[in-house]
């Protein structure tokens, strides 16, 4: 439920920083570069009129099909995507911000790709990318505290890659 | 003689300094709520630092709704917010009929009140019961599991079952309610509102429960929404947020011309709105607010509870009228493998606990490409290491308990 305003008002400030702004979409979003991704957060935070004070989810959607009779056919490169979903107790706005990030560092398969961390913005980051990171395997720079939350520290893989394969065995205990 | 110096007994007493200990509470203590463990940093009785370790009941249900289709995975939601499935059920279906533009007929949103608000008072009973027990105290358990027990034998003749309902479902609900079940609805409100004031007396103004939860624990405004705090959490410290106001256009609706307020203190006064609520013909005011009791601690946060069971049996009240009132289709569920569109929709809803999120991302399978669920408890929890810094060993569990959390829907 953002308005034209803000996207106009992104533009003017992030410029190229903006990549691509979706307003047909059922919830209206907006694509930004990782470099400035703090900045932005920063801006929609602190601006006057959007205050978007709060911070309700960080998650990761892997774009792989695994399968490569499905992968031919669609029209999209394997990569992840951050997303962001905003809202604000001041004014009652929503937003959702994404940034599409490559699946491995360079191509290096086990480098995890890199984006900044917002947790400096809103404090409820810190979870939501420990989260992200142990689930999807994503580096979030710059994080305070940046380890596994739900799966055990030395747990292997990343459980919401479309590849990740259930190890065969933890501990002494069947996997699959 | 060099033994002179030893016997000094200041140097004894500067020679057993304590030392910081590291204790582990949980993952099986008993005010932990489930499988909650904390890691604390003790210097004799004071807490300096407390690490909260989670995922005990991880089950990565995410992945799995990456398998199902979306009605196939309502019974999956169930078993996130235990204490509240219905309204986890609601949560799902909402964001399911917003990415299909389904909407939903007149009978199945009076439907979907009474049910979602039933739950809110059996969960906010649970809140209550289990908070006693944290702080030592088994009567308002008892008397809180007694009320939710006759909740559940309702639910159960609603759907057939009393924990995991998997009632309603994205398109309406698996079946309309029995004959007859609105008038047991009524007679249980009846009944229940004779209550309330007893549930009061047990915690609410007891001068134990008051000294060991006012003043404790207290949050500010501002770093209750930093750390996406919501529902009772975030208004017990005074932000007037509650998404069937302030939610999206496809929830709020739900709650069009019903009549009920917001419970939260105005940060200016510390004053809560006026109590509306009749017994025996007579308007019952409100326990008064303890002296001791400062805006954003754990007694607040146990009070707006309170006091949102009251609207939740006025807005009961309400549904069943107007349900009554209106005949025709309560709303088919959509078809099993119902084909999801390449699009992507996020809604949060306001369930017991806070505002649960749901983030569908289709790709035209009837299988989602991606199912996320953001978990109310888990922000709510992530505010215990800040809260609990310099405080007492003992108030550990009051802050805990206060934030009432549930384990299944923080590790998903």
């Amino acid at each position: 439920m953002s308005d034209i305003p803000l996207v106009s008002e992104l533009r003017l400030k992030f410029g190229e920083g903006i990549i691509d702004v979706n307003l047909e979409a059922i919830d209206e979003w907006v694509e930004v570069t990782p470099d400035v991704l703090v900045d932005v957060c920063q801006f929609l935070k602190e601006a006057e009129g959007f205050r978007f004070d709060m911070c309700n989810s960080i998650t990761v959607v892997d774009y792989l099909h695994t399968d490569p009779k499905k992968a031919a056919k669609v029209d999209w490169e394997p990569h992840l995507e951050v997303v962001y979903h905003l809202s604000s107790i001041a004014t009652k706005l929503t937003l959702v911000l994404k940034v599409k990030i490559p699946r491995w560092k360079n191509g290096v398969e086990g480098d995890l790709p890199t984006v900044p961390s917002v947790a400096g913005v809103w404090a409820t980051a810190d979870w939501h990318e420990r989260e992200a990171y142990d689930l999807s395997g994503v580096n979030f720079l710059g994080h305070p505290n940046l380890k596994r939350i739900l799966c055990p520290d030395d747990w292997e893989g990343y459980p919401l890659r479309k590849d990740y394969e259930m190890p065969l065995e933890y501990h002494g205990i069947r996997g699959r | 003689m060099a033994s002179s110096k030893i016997d000094d007994p200041r140097v004894i007493e500067f020679d057993v300094r304590t030392d910081e200990m590291l204790i582990n509470m949980g993952p099986q203590h008993p005010s932990t709520h489930g499988v909650l463990r904390l890691v604390l940093r003790t210097d004799g009785e004071v807490v300096s630092d407390v690490e909260p370790h989670i995922g005990y009941l991880h089950r990565c249900a995410e992945k799995i709704g990456e398998n199902l289709t979306a009605r196939q995975w309502v019974p999956y939601t169930d078993r996130m917010d235990y204490l509240a499935a219905m309204n986890m059920n609601l949560g799902w279906s909402l964001v399911i009929e917003k990415m299909l533009e389904y909407d939903l007929p007149e009978r199945g949103r009076h439907l979907r009140v009474i049910i979602s608000e039933m739950g809110r008072i059996a969960s906010h009973l649970v809140a209550m019961g289990t908070y006693g027990l944290d702080l030592g105290s088994f009567t308002p358990f008892l008397y809180g599991f007694r009320e939710r027990e006759k909740i559940l034998n309702l639910f159960e003749e609603a759907c057939g079952a009393r924990l995991t309902y998997s009632y309603l479902t994205p398109g309406g609900a698996t079946a309309d309610l029995p004959a007859d079940w609105t008038g047991k609805c009524r007679q249980f409100l009846a009944e229940f509102k004779e209550v309330i004031p007893e549930l009061h007396t047990l915690l609410t103004t007891n001068s134990i429960f008051v000294s060991r939860t006012a003043g404790i624990g207290v949050m500010s405004a501002k770093m209750a929404i930093d750390y996406g705090c919501t529902g009772p959490v975030l208004r017990g410290s005074g932000v007037y947020h509650d998404l069937r106001f302030h939610g999206e256009e496809r929830y709020t609706e739900m709650y069009d011309g019903y009549v009920f307020d917001v419970i939260c203190a105005d940060p200016a006064t510390g004053k809560y709105p006026e109590s509306n609520y009749e017994f025996h013909g007579d308007s019952l005011d409100y326990p008064e607010i303890p002296r001791q009791a400062v805006l954003g601690d754990c007694w607040h946060r146990f009070y707006v509870r309170m006091l949102e069971v009251v609207q939740s049996v006025r807005l009961v009240e309400q549904a069943i009228e107007k349900y009554e009132a209106t005949s025709g289709d309560w709303g088919t569920p959509i078809k099993l493998v119902q084909k999801l569109p390449v699009k992507e929709a996020y809604m949060e809803t306001e369930a017991p606990r806070g505002q649960m999120g749901f983030y569908v991302v289709g790709n035209g399978e009837s299988i989602p490409w991606r199912v996320r669920a953001r978990s109310s408890s888990f922000c709510n929890l992530s505010v215990t290491a800040p809260l609990c810094q310099g405080i007492l060993l003992a108030d550990i569990p009051a802050i805990v308990g206060s934030l009432d959390v549930v384990m299944g829907e923080i590790d998903r």
